[in-house]
């Protein structure tokens, strides 16, 4: 292999794109040649200062809001919703649409804590021997590439360690049915899994704490993703996770 | 916003709004880079995800993002046609396999490792916004959006090979305009 062969390889090669033989051809060129090799090394430098920069523009709110205004407005309720409003027996169209109202919040409420069971018992199955993570790393350079490919969301992966939760790794975990991103940290001896899914909604929610089987959950979402942070960590230390974890999403965004 | 016939299935909408919403971050992010215009890019993306919406039904592959990201690469070269006044001056057309001058100039052994460890967002933003629109485009692809190199050519309507050779131009153009940039303060 030529210099020149190499010189565009390389970024390939960086980019995880080249199949093993191609891979070892590049490597060997790369071992035997210092110039090569001084490339690859300064385009590695590059590729993570620039992961670290984080050069994305978050989508003003206005703009979220036209996009969803112009949306068709997805109002079908599903059968069983249907079966739930069945239930009430409706004098006026004005009672119908508030009841409709009041059942819309309560299953969602349902389907919420379904949701937050299932998370529980993913923190608890992830306590097992030999499950914990799938990733072990206190490098979030590590941890969130790891993701890439895994989940069609790339979770945040943000190092708590100056504030006193020490990043230990990611892993790939199951809630509802489809594949959730779990990351998770360490105080003292608690384990923190911060689970992380996308979601249709785009509105932020504060935060919201619940015991569920002596596990605490702080649960929020913000900017399309929904986040659990769970642990048998007392509550207000979850909640001063979740507040640490917030106040520095907020600061990379600014940055 | 009228909202044709076609698209009044909120079934259909429901499932949409799911799988494209939570890409519009990125979305933004690509035309902001494309357009170097806060405005211009919210319309463009406003667009986009109109027209993603009209076609939804011809979505056929499992990742949407390089779908989602075709559709706006297009309005956004469109948007570049409508600026130049001309379709023929659509971009600063570079060919990628006119003979180039060397990707590597400089003497190897400069410790560029510590000054590019410093390079900030604004720099690089700015750096990026610099690179003539091909390679830009690839750039940011790669390194910002994380598509892979097929999903970049599907996105960037070129071969597989093309998208290699203009991600490492983009790099060493980059790398070359830092270090352009370090020489004053030396």
């Amino acid at each position: 292999m030529t210099c020149d062969e190499a010189e565009i390889l390389l970024h390939a090669l960086l980019d995880g794109e080249l199949d093993a033989g191609h891979a070892r051809e590049v490597e060997a060129h790369i071992a035997g040649c210092p110039a090569c090799a001084a490339q690859l090394n300064t385009y590695r430098e590059m590729s993570m200062a620039i992961a670290v920069a984080d050069l994305g523009y978050a989508a003003p709110a206005s703009l979220r809001r036209r996009i969803e205004a112009s949306l068709p407005q997805a109002q079908a309720p599903s059968p069983s919703r249907r079966s739930v409003l069945k239930g009430f027996a409706m004098g006026s169209a004005a009672s119908a649409i508030a009841a409709t109202g009041l059942v819309a919040i309560v299953l969602r409420n349902d389907d919420e804590q379904r949701i937050e069971s299932e998370i529980v018992s993913a923190h608890l199955r992830s306590l097992q021997a030999g499950h914990l993570t799938d990733v072990v790393s206190t490098d979030q350079h590590t941890v969130k590439p790891w993701f890439n490919g895994r989940l069609d969301v790339a979770p945040p992966v943000i190092d708590l360690t100056a504030q006193g939760f020490t990043l230990i790794g990611g892993r790939l975990d199951y809630v509802d049915g489809r594949p959730i991103g779990a990351i998770v940290y360490r105080r003292r001896q608690h384990v923190i899994n911060l689970f992380v899914a996308q979601t249709a909604s785009t509105e932020s929610r504060g935060p919201k704490m619940e015991t569920i089987q002596g596990f605490n959950i702080r649960r929020w979402s913000d900017r399309g993703l929904n986040y659990w942070a769970v642990s048998d960590l007392a509550a207000d230390e979850l909640a001063e996770f979740g507040e640490k974890f917030e106040a520095a999403m907020k600061s990379s965004a600014a940055g | 916003m009228p909202v044709n016939a076609a698209n009044d299935d909120p079934e259909k909408a429901r499932r949409f709004r799911d799988a494209a919403l939570p890409h519009l971050d990125a979305a933004y992010t690509l035309a902001r880079y494309l357009l170097r215009d806060a405005n211009d890019a919210e319309d463009a993306v406003q667009e986009c995800y109109l027209r993603a919406l009209k076609h939804f039904d011809n979505f056929r592959g499992t990742a949407i993002k390089p779908w989602l990201l075709a559709i706006l690469r297009n309005i956004c070269r469109a948007e570049y046609a409508r600026r130049a006044g001309s379709p023929t001056a659509a971009l600063d057309e570079v060919r990628d396999e006119t003979a180039q001058t060397p990707l590597w100039h400089e003497a190897p052994e400069t410790p560029e490792g510590q000054v590019l460890r410093r390079w900030d967002a604004d720099t690089i933003r700015r750096l990026v916004a610099a690179l003539a629109e091909p390679f830009r485009e690839a750039f940011v692809l790669r390194e910002i959006q994380n598509l892979s190199y097929r999903e970049i050519a599907e996105v960037a309507a070129v071969p597989v090979g093309t998208v290699m050779s203009r991600l490492a131009r983009a790099r060493a153009m980059l790398r070359s305009a830092w270090l352009a940039e370090q020489e004053p303060s030396k």
